[in-house]
């Protein structure tokens, strides 16, 4: 895979202060689907979501991780969790997808079709295009008539050079697009099957089993620098999904005096030296609704990096409140990183509903002020990203 | 090598030679208290003293890359002997992806894997690395804890975290006459009981408290927040 400058920030302003995974004599070739961040040269993902990527500062930090708390039905969020892996596949990425519900190949099959940039050029060039299609016509018998009756190939959406991309979410991704990246799997009932009960640390088998599974691929693909002759370096996006959930083995959802409550909390800080020593990202969704014990939520969120939650209007009361009636719930952005920096650089406000419309998810910003009458902030929103959600 | 050239005020070096043997809490709610770890760690390491670090929650690069914009080098504080620095992430993968013979019984996050509560291993980590040795010129030993929470996240009981404290106490401001500074978070609302058992618990055995407060209103990019002092000893009668 070429590595590709992406579009947006020179390089020229402190990309190569960014020191973390790679040793010092060697220096960071562009790897696609990255920048880096203007003010600290902290190499910057897209999260799949463009206007999340704007609440976030620029992005996800390389080795950092993205815990999503799923709304009550986990709709939005298993969205989300589809645009961050949709997200790799377009930029060329590896990924690395967990879960213990759904196989992992079914997820990748259900991930939207990302909207290439000749969807868009072609509404604005078509005066153009009519002018050309004559001449190109002509050409085309010349040059390749054998050729032309071929279908059009599609242009590769890794061939734009651009920093976030668009998803039609009522349509999966093509196979040949799936076809090629790498991806690797863990689905919990086939590891379960396949190997003996292990122990280790006192966590949850499931968790172990994962921890292991990421480490090994981590080292065997060289995303931890053990392979510096490798020309061409890459990302691992891992995704897991509803993590603490009961299918994992832990009962931190179920009871509010769980047996075990350090497996989720020992399995994220293993996990955190695992995303900071190696050229990855992970977002994970947890059932934050579900877990009884607010501590461990307390500790789970000091222990990743950041934190958003969702909160869908569906069956509460909000769903027919008329000001939330183009909105289809609201964005809880509860953490965000501040690394290598003593600040962080975050937008002012906080407040962001999100709305599915057709074809366009919308994450929206809310300058609130005070409605007298009812006791409720009216929103009024800025930007807007659209998308649709289909059944 | 020459220590570094000491870049502390009148009134730092002055707190420097009045402040030993001391129990700081860092304390942050509702925001990042973590600009004051960063600013010990150069504070201590700019005046001369020789410093444990138990870094528990970030990177080593991390801590590096701040501190250099605050003017020092945690690389070349480590080469000429003067920083001793525990990098928890590293250590506990080392612990859990390890060999169960290399690991051996000094890690000092062994307590992971084992059914542990045990932080011995780390106490003895940290006196002998504030144990002056024959050749060192440095000044009062220092011991710097980010985060102490993140222990309790880890399965450590309440009152492990607490003897741990007060052995080092013991070996660091009472025998080595040095200070100890530790990050604990903590929140109003929070319902973590055993970390508010711990922070509650430090609040009381501290010397001085640093608490760094986020806006009650909510987030604000100018102003990140308040920090107040509490429980300082007098130092105004010793100033000029």
């Amino acid at each position: 895979m070429a590595a590709l400058a992406t579009g947006g920030a020179t390089p020229s302003d402190g990309a190569t202060s960014f020191q973390r995974k790679v040793p010092a004599s060697s220096r960071l070739a562009a790897i696609a689907g990255t920048r880096p961040s203007v003010r600290h040269g902290q190499l910057l993902l897209s999260s799949g979501l463009p206007s999340l990527d704007c609440v976030l500062g620029g992005g996800l930090a390389v080795g950092t991780l993205l815990l999503i708390e799923e709304d009550k039905y986990g709709i939005y969020s298993n969205l989300l969790f589809k645009y961050f892996l949709a997200e790799g596949i377009v930029c060329g990425h590896n990924l690395f997808v967990a879960s213990a519900k759904e196989d992992p190949a079914d997820i990748l099959k259900e991930l939207p079709a990302p909207l290439f940039d000749d969807v868009h050029k072609n509404q604005v060039d078509e005066k153009e295009t009519a002018i050309k299609s004559k001449q190109e016509s002509q050409e085309s018998m010349k040059i390749a008539w054998r050729y032309q009756n071929l279908p059009k190939m599609e242009v590769s959406p890794a061939a734009s050079a651009r920093f976030g991309h668009y998803y039609d979410v009522s349509k999966t991704v093509s196979p040949e697009l799936l076809k090629s990246i790498k991806w690797h799997r863990f689905f919990l009932p086939e590891e379960m099957s396949l190997h003996p009960e292990i122990k280790t640390c006192n966590m949850t088998c499931g968790y172990t089993r994962l921890l292991q599974s990421i480490q090994r691929i981590i080292y065997q693909e060289g995303f931890d620098g053990s392979y510096p002759q490798k020309k061409q370096k890459n990302i691992l996006r891992i995704g897991i999904q509803s993590l603490g959930s009961v299918l994992w083995g832990d009962d931190i959802c179920c009871t509010d005096n769980p047996e075990d409550i350090f497996s989720l909390t020992k399995f994220l800080y293993v996990l955190r030296g695992l995303l900071r020593m190696s050229l990855s990202a992970c977002i994970i969704t947890v059932p934050a609704h579900l877990i009884q014990n607010k501590a461990i939520m307390e500790r789970v969120t000091n222990l990743s990096d950041t934190v958003v939650g969702l909160e869908s209007f569906i069956g509460s009361e909000r769903e027919t409140n008329p000001l939330y009636k183009d909105y289809q719930g609201l964005i809880h952005v509860h953490q965000i990183p501040r690394l290598n920096s003593l600040i962080c650089d975050v937008s002012g406000t906080k407040d962001l509903a999100f709305r599915l419309k057709r074809k366009q998810f919308t994450i929206e910003f809310a300058d609130h002020q005070p409605c007298a009458s009812q006791k409720e902030h009216i929103l009024t929103f800025k930007h807007r990203l659209s998308f649709r959600a289909s059944s | 090598l020459s220590n570094p050239p000491s870049s502390l005020s009148f009134l730092e070096g002055s707190l420097l030679i009045v402040f030993q043997g001391k129990l700081t809490l860092l304390r942050d709610t509702k925001t990042d208290g973590s600009f004051l770890v960063h600013h010990f760690l150069s504070f201590y390491l700019k005046a001369g003293c020789k410093v444990c670090f138990v870094a528990l929650l970030q990177s080593f690069s991390h801590y590096n890359i701040i501190a250099q914009k605050l003017g020092v080098s945690l690389t070349a504080a480590k080469e000429r002997g003067q920083l001793v620095f525990l990098e928890g992430l590293k250590s506990c993968f080392d612990v859990f992806f390890g060999e169960e013979q290399h690991v051996g019984q000094t890690n000092p996050l062994q307590f992971v894997s084992k059914d542990g509560s045990n932080l011995k291993t780390m106490y003895e980590f940290v006196r002998t690395s504030l144990m002056a040795s024959g050749s060192d010129s440095w000044k009062c030993p220092v011991l710097l804890v980010d985060d102490l929470s993140v222990l309790l996240s880890l399965g450590v009981r309440p009152v492990d975290v607490l003897d741990f404290i007060h052995y080092c106490r013991v070996a660091v401001c009472s025998q080595l006459k040095g200070n100890i500074v530790v990050l604990v978070h903590s929140n109003d609302d929070s319902e973590d009981e055993e970390n508010e058992l711990v922070v509650n618990s430090l609040c009381h055995q501290s010397n001085l408290i640093l608490w760094a407060e986020g806006l009650a209103t909510g987030f604000c990019k100018d102003v990140h927040g308040q920090v107040k002092l509490a429980k300082a000893f007098s130092l105004l009668p010793m100033l000029p």
